[in-house]
């Protein structure tokens, strides 16, 4: 950059031995000239890669910051406890429950809306006419669109009555199995928040599945439509491979959401802080809702009990996410390019 | 188990466009028949009639015969599927299954076929890879990537998947264009070996490799953009390139234009 050679970079068409001997520092291999646009550009996204680590560390020592001392002060194991009440005397507080609800409502939720958003997405890829399938992805973006507190809303006045009727066939049919079996029938239970959130995350993974599945070469398709492949079995083919770790990312991201929501899940959850296996029974927790729900009445202990619980779901959410990349990474030969 | 094909009368579109206009014309059961003509002629969109490949695009759409030893295959009651796996079809560029094995990629057909028992698909895949004359380069490697193949290799791969599922015919969309010339040569060569099993149809852009390996040769044109490819004439192969009967073949032969 800014060579203070006279003639800029044309010495390096001079064959070695032809070239002048020349002294000082003229002498040394001169680089090419980088260019205004290319050097504004190569700062430019220099400096926006460097921010985002900036803001996540500094996030990070926010966290840790505020809630080391809260986890100092906490009269029991801040990992194994269920009970909160951290502005007791003395302080007794742990994210057992919290985590526990957590994980619980996140997992059933990506359980249902999977299978739900791969379908849909396969449809309007390629089962539907082109024209519906696109007022079908209009619909599904909409859905993405609503704020979460109207699901929240909804959950709560629509769900937590209309989903008896469910969770009795569930119990009735499945009880068999010990996370179905309920003593009576409640609205406001992890299994209505998980639908709640099943639904929320629905459009993101339809969204990207649906991505991912049009990149699906046509090349492959036709592949294996040579071979003689039915319609599912091209999919099953030259898809669904191809699509494998755009769906585990999709998967994941919507995981990671559904974790994270917050006012939807404590308008729908009548909270405690028990770990109870059966989805149906009232009650159950998560870090998200608990922190919306508590944070304003909360002393000094409590806020930082709370963001300590809001460390514990990053450090989960980052867990999920390197899990989810050593998935995608694995079988590195049989990495799809694009073909 | 070869057969022949007797095409009456064929008219392709992609929507309102004809793409290809009224071809009638028969091919020969185990021999080679060639498909020559400028870019845009048709010659492609016509071999995909051929298995039924071209209806896998929306709003295409094919009217008249194409006659496999006298079943119609645009027949009311005839099932594309098993169209597909009578008529097998290699492509232009090598595309063999990215996340699959060498064993994975010829397996695949017998797989949907329904094939499990696993001695009879090593036994398949093996004729299979001897047959596309690619055993030896690969018996070694067939859990590896189908991807990691050079480029001629993954083009006698696919040949190896396409007739694995014993097709009757095979169909080849300008087979060679994305290889060199050793690989071409080793394609060509295999191509040879085929005939007196399948009965052939190639599309090339190579006049010299269109005199190499096909016993017929047909060829298409069009009177401009945007009018449909017809087919000016057929013969055997040393006919259109000796003494063709038609002004265009002999123009686009002797390299006058195309």
């Amino acid at each position: 950059m800014g060579s203070p050679h006279p003639d800029g970079g044309s010495t390096l068409l001079v064959p070695e031995t032809a070239r002048p001997e020349v002294p000082g520092p003229t002498r040394r291999p001169t680089r090419a000239k980088e260019r205004l646009a290319d050097r504004l550009f190569r700062r430019l996204t220099a400096g926006s890669a460097a921010f985002i680590l900036v803001i996540l560390v500094a996030i990070a020592m926010f966290l840790l910051d505020r809630a080391l001392p809260a986890i100092y002060q906490d009269s029991t194991s801040f990992f194994t406890t269920r009970t909160w009440l951290p502005d007791g005397t003395p302080p007794v507080f742990g994210i057992a429950a919290l985590t526990y609800g957590t994980l619980v409502t996140s997992v059933l939720a990506v359980l249902m809306a999977v299978p739900v958003a791969v379908g849909v997405a396969l449809s309007v890829t390629s089962y539907v006419p082109r024209r519906a399938a696109q007022v079908v992805g209009y619909l599904v973006d909409l859905l993405a669109a609503i704020p979460s507190v109207v699901y929240g809303l909804w959950g709560l006045i629509f769900l937590v009555p209309a989903i008896g009727p469910l969770s009795k066939w569930l119990a009735d049919y499945f009880g068999w199995i010990p996370i179905f079996t309920s003593q009576g029938i409640f609205g406001k239970s992890i299994f209505t928040a998980s639908v709640v959130l099943a639904i929320m995350i629905l459009p993101i993974i339809a969204a990207i599945s649906r991505e991912v599945f049009t990149q699906a070469p046509q090349s492959q398709k036709e592949a294996a439509y040579a071979l003689g492949a039915t319609k599912w079995e091209m999919i099953r083919t030259a898809v669904l491979p191809y699509a494998r770790s755009g769906l585990i990312s999709a998967t994941v991201l919507g995981f990671g959401r559904a974790m994270g929501e917050t006012i939807a899940v404590a308008l729908v959850l009548s909270a405690n802080y028990e770990i109870n296996i059966h989805v149906l029974a009232p009650g159950g927790n998560t870090i998200a809702a608990n922190i919306a729900n508590t944070y304003g009445d909360a002393g000094k202990v409590g806020q930082g009990a709370l963001i300590a619980s809001g460390l514990v779901l990053f450090v989960i959410t980052l867990i999920v996410n390197f899990g989810a990349r050593a998935i995608v990474a694995r079988n590195k030969d049989f990495r799809v390019s694009a073909a | 188990m070869a057969k022949r094909i007797d095409v009456k009368d064929l008219n392709v579109y992609y929507g309102q466009f004809r793409a290809v206009e009224g071809v009638t014309m028969s091919i020969e059961a185990r021999s080679v028949t060639a498909f020559i003509g400028p870019s845009g002629c048709g010659k492609s969109t016509f071999l995909r009639t051929l298995n039924r490949m071209h209806e896998v695009l929306p709003g295409t759409r094919v009217e008249g015969e194409v006659n496999l030893d006298g079943l119609d295959l645009y027949g009311k009651d005839v099932d594309p599927v098993a169209v597909r796996r009578t008529v097998g079809m290699v492509f232009q560029r090598p595309n063999p299954f990215p996340t699959m094995s060498v064993f994975d990629n010829v397996a695949a057909g017998l797989r949907l076929n329904g094939v499990k028992n696993k001695a009879e698909l090593s036994e398949s895949v093996e004729r299979s890879l001897v047959g596309a004359n690619l055993w030896n380069e690969v018996k070694d490697r067939l859990q590896k990537p189908g991807a990691s193949l050079s480029g001629g290799q993954q083009q006698r791969l696919c040949i190896a998947r396409a007739i694995a599922v014993r097709p009757q015919v095979l169909l080849m969309d300008e087979p060679c264009s994305a290889l060199d010339p050793i690989s071409t040569l080793a394609i060509e060569d295999l191509i040879h070996d085929l005939k007196n099993d399948y009965t052939i149809v190639i599309v090339t852009h190579n006049m010299q490799q269109a005199a190499r390996v096909s016993e017929r040769t047909a060829f298409f044109n069009i009177a401009g953009t945007g009018s449909p490819g017809r087919l000016i004439e057929m013969d055997s192969t040393a006919t259109m390139f000796s003494s063709p009967s038609q002004q265009a073949t002999e123009d686009y032969i002797s390299g006058r234009f195309g």
